[in-house]
């Protein structure tokens, strides 16, 4: 019985150092953008709105936030349409070389890095006039996103049934046709997870628009907020902490979106 | 950048819908051609922005180029002279070891450890404290990098940050004198979801019955935990392993947090490529320390494959 007693009270006892440790880094997250004049310090708020009338007047916070949106939607629905023409294709027919083919990407994609491969990359940018261009950005994280978003597709395709496609060819519909209105809908909670999964990736990249965007109206929020606590000595916490905030929620939304709908389990892999 | 992490279930599930389709001809009537087609746009901005990066950080190796300056202009080839300057200098070797500390610290002992922890602790719980335990983690997973940095920076600050308040020792400056315990511990909390994740899919597959029997016969927790658990998720510690150290590896966002510093102490070779390579412009020498953690990647991801080929 004093051992089961024990037990229980180790057990929670190490739930609460977990739970003290994940909430503890967060907390000023949530109570700094409703202070006024916030600190480092956790504070109880006095729920002021002033800060977030101080973010959408700054010249380059809600801006960066689009442009977020830009490279992270951009990257995304291209990653998504070439993605699944070419997972498709390498499902149905038996290409020379195709599982050669399947593992180089799948080797390249896990070792190229953007760390690995920031030099060649930005000297790629400069030489193709890349540097500040967003679509320039968008065609390489695009490029660097595809072996794995192929890969995850290909599996939702292998096992779609081909029953569908084969009575829609006897009807005499074009394999563009066949694809855009049989597979596509077949395959849709696929396209919808690279399509997250793209779109999450790109948001919180830091290193590949901070190499490469330079002109500070068409970097993203990771930048901005990057530069708003380093540059110009004293950070601006109030201004910090809302943005942050405003930056942060759409990743929560999108968890919540995706863990309801298909239950945040592994589809390959959700990260960088 | 991305990361293909097919976890054994989903491997094993991917497999044996794909086996059929290897003998299945082409439904909608596709044709090599027109395949070739569908695939020829993915594979060549592939090839533009993922092969040929790295076959030139192959060439850039071998040469002085540089960012300014004459070298930029006409770049000379110098063969293994940058790789033989990369081992002659004392920043290398010291990015090197910060590197294996911040690899076996935040990614082999802090994640695998408080990830599977996590999970065992969790294993037999439904419920609301599972799902805030759980979700509470994967948010400091899915929380854009910059955020959490600037997080970590507010909470670690030595005035006014809030570890140094419950702690009652306000001036203790974190992450000046303790930059690699420092990020040590910003990453473990960061990345442990992924671990958590994968342990409880594991100890899912684990048959309650041999658990149980176990109890009968008497064996304790750590019993139990050795002969039983742990045979059976052998396969996923070291795909856990893996991945986690490779992601770990190239993790850039210590960065973030001190920017390598101060006086380098922790300047991993992420950071170490971008200082030298991009903010002091010696970019032969940048892409011979890039080509050297292509090369590690390499081996890494190499056995990774060969591992779920094996199981396959």
């Amino acid at each position: 019985m004093t051992r089961f007693v024990l037990g229980r009270i180790g057990f929670y006892t190490l739930i609460a150092v977990l739970l003290a440790f994940f909430t503890i880094p967060l907390l000023w997250l949530v109570t700094a953008p409703f202070t006024s004049d916030p600190t480092y310090e956790v504070k109880v708020p006095d729920f002021t709105l002033d800060n977030f009338r101080a973010v959408a007047e700054h010249p380059y916070a809600l801006p960066s936030l689009y442009n977020s949106l830009v490279l992270s939607v951009g990257t995304a629905v291209l990653v998504v349409i070439l993605a699944a023409l070419a997972a498709y294709a390498l499902s149905r027919v038996r290409l020379p070389g195709r599982d050669a083919l399947l593992y180089a990407l799948l080797l390249l994609s896990s070792i190229i890095t953007g760390t690995a491969a920031m030099v060649p990359l930005f000297q790629l940018a400069v030489e193709l006039n890349l540097i500040d261009s967003q679509l320039g950005l968008i065609l390489i994280l695009t490029g660097g996103l595809l072996p794995a978003a192929i890969f995850m597709l290909k599996d939702f395709m292998d096992s779609t049934p081909k029953s569908y496609e084969e009575s829609a060819r006897v009807f005499g519909a074009t394999p563009l046709q066949i694809v855009r209105h049989v597979v596509v809908p077949l395959v849709r909670p696929g396209l919808a997870t690279v399509g997250v999964w793209a779109v999450a990736n790109v948001w919180g990249n830091f290193l590949m628009p901070y190499l490469l965007l330079s002109d500070v109206e068409k970097q993203p929020a990771a930048v901005i907020t990057y530069t708003l606590y380093t540059e110009g000595g004293q950070a601006n916490l109030s201004m910090l902490s809302t943005f942050g905030l405003l930056y942060s929620i759409p990743v929560v939304l999108m968890y919540l979106f995706v863990s309801k709908k298909y239950g945040f389990r592994f589809h390959g892999g959700i990260k960088r | 950048m991305a990361l293909a992490t097919s976890p054994p279930e989903a491997t094993k599930e991917g497999t044996g819908a794909a086996a059929p389709s290897r003998y299945s001809s082409d439904a909608a009537g596709l044709g090599r051609l027109r395949a070739g087609v569908f695939v020829a746009p993915a594979l060549l901005l592939v090839a533009a922005f993922l092969v040929f990066p790295a076959l030139w950080v192959l060439y850039l190796a071998l040469t002085n180029y540089r960012l300014t300056g004459a070298a930029a202009a006409e770049p000379q080839f110098v063969g293994l002279a940058n790789l033989i300057d990369a081992a002659a200098n004392p920043e290398f070797w010291s990015s090197t070891w910060l590197t294996v500390e911040f690899v076996l610290g935040s990614a082999v002992i802090g994640q695998v450890g408080l990830g599977f922890s996590i999970a065992w602790l969790l294993r037999d719980r439904r419920g609301p404290l599972k799902r805030l335990v759980e979700g509470l983690v994967i948010l400091a997973w899915i929380l854009p990098g910059a955020i959490v940095s600037f997080l970590w920076v507010a909470l670690l600050d030595r005035d006014g940050g809030t570890l140094n308040a419950l702690l009652g020792i306000e001036g203790f400056a974190w992450l000046l004198d303790h930059p690699m315990l420092s990020i040590i511990v910003f990453n473990t909390w960061r990345g442990t979801a992924f671990s958590m994740m994968l342990y409880g899919a594991a100890l899912g597959n684990v048959p309650p019955s041999h658990l149980e029997s176990a109890r009968l016969a008497g064996a304790s927790g750590w019993q139990q935990l050795r002969d039983v658990v742990f045979p059976h998720i052998r396969g996923h510690v070291l795909t856990n392993l893996l991945l986690i150290s490779l992601w770990t590896f190239n993790d850039f966002t210590p960065f973030l947090l001190t920017a390598g510093g101060p006086d380098g102490k922790s300047e991993v070779l992420a950071v170490h490529v971008y200082k030298v390579a991009l903010q002091s412009g010696e970019l032969g020498y940048g892409a011979a320390v890039s080509a050297i953690i292509l090369l590690i990647n390499l081996v890494v991801a190499v056995f990774y494959l060969r591992l779920l080929r094996s199981r396959k």
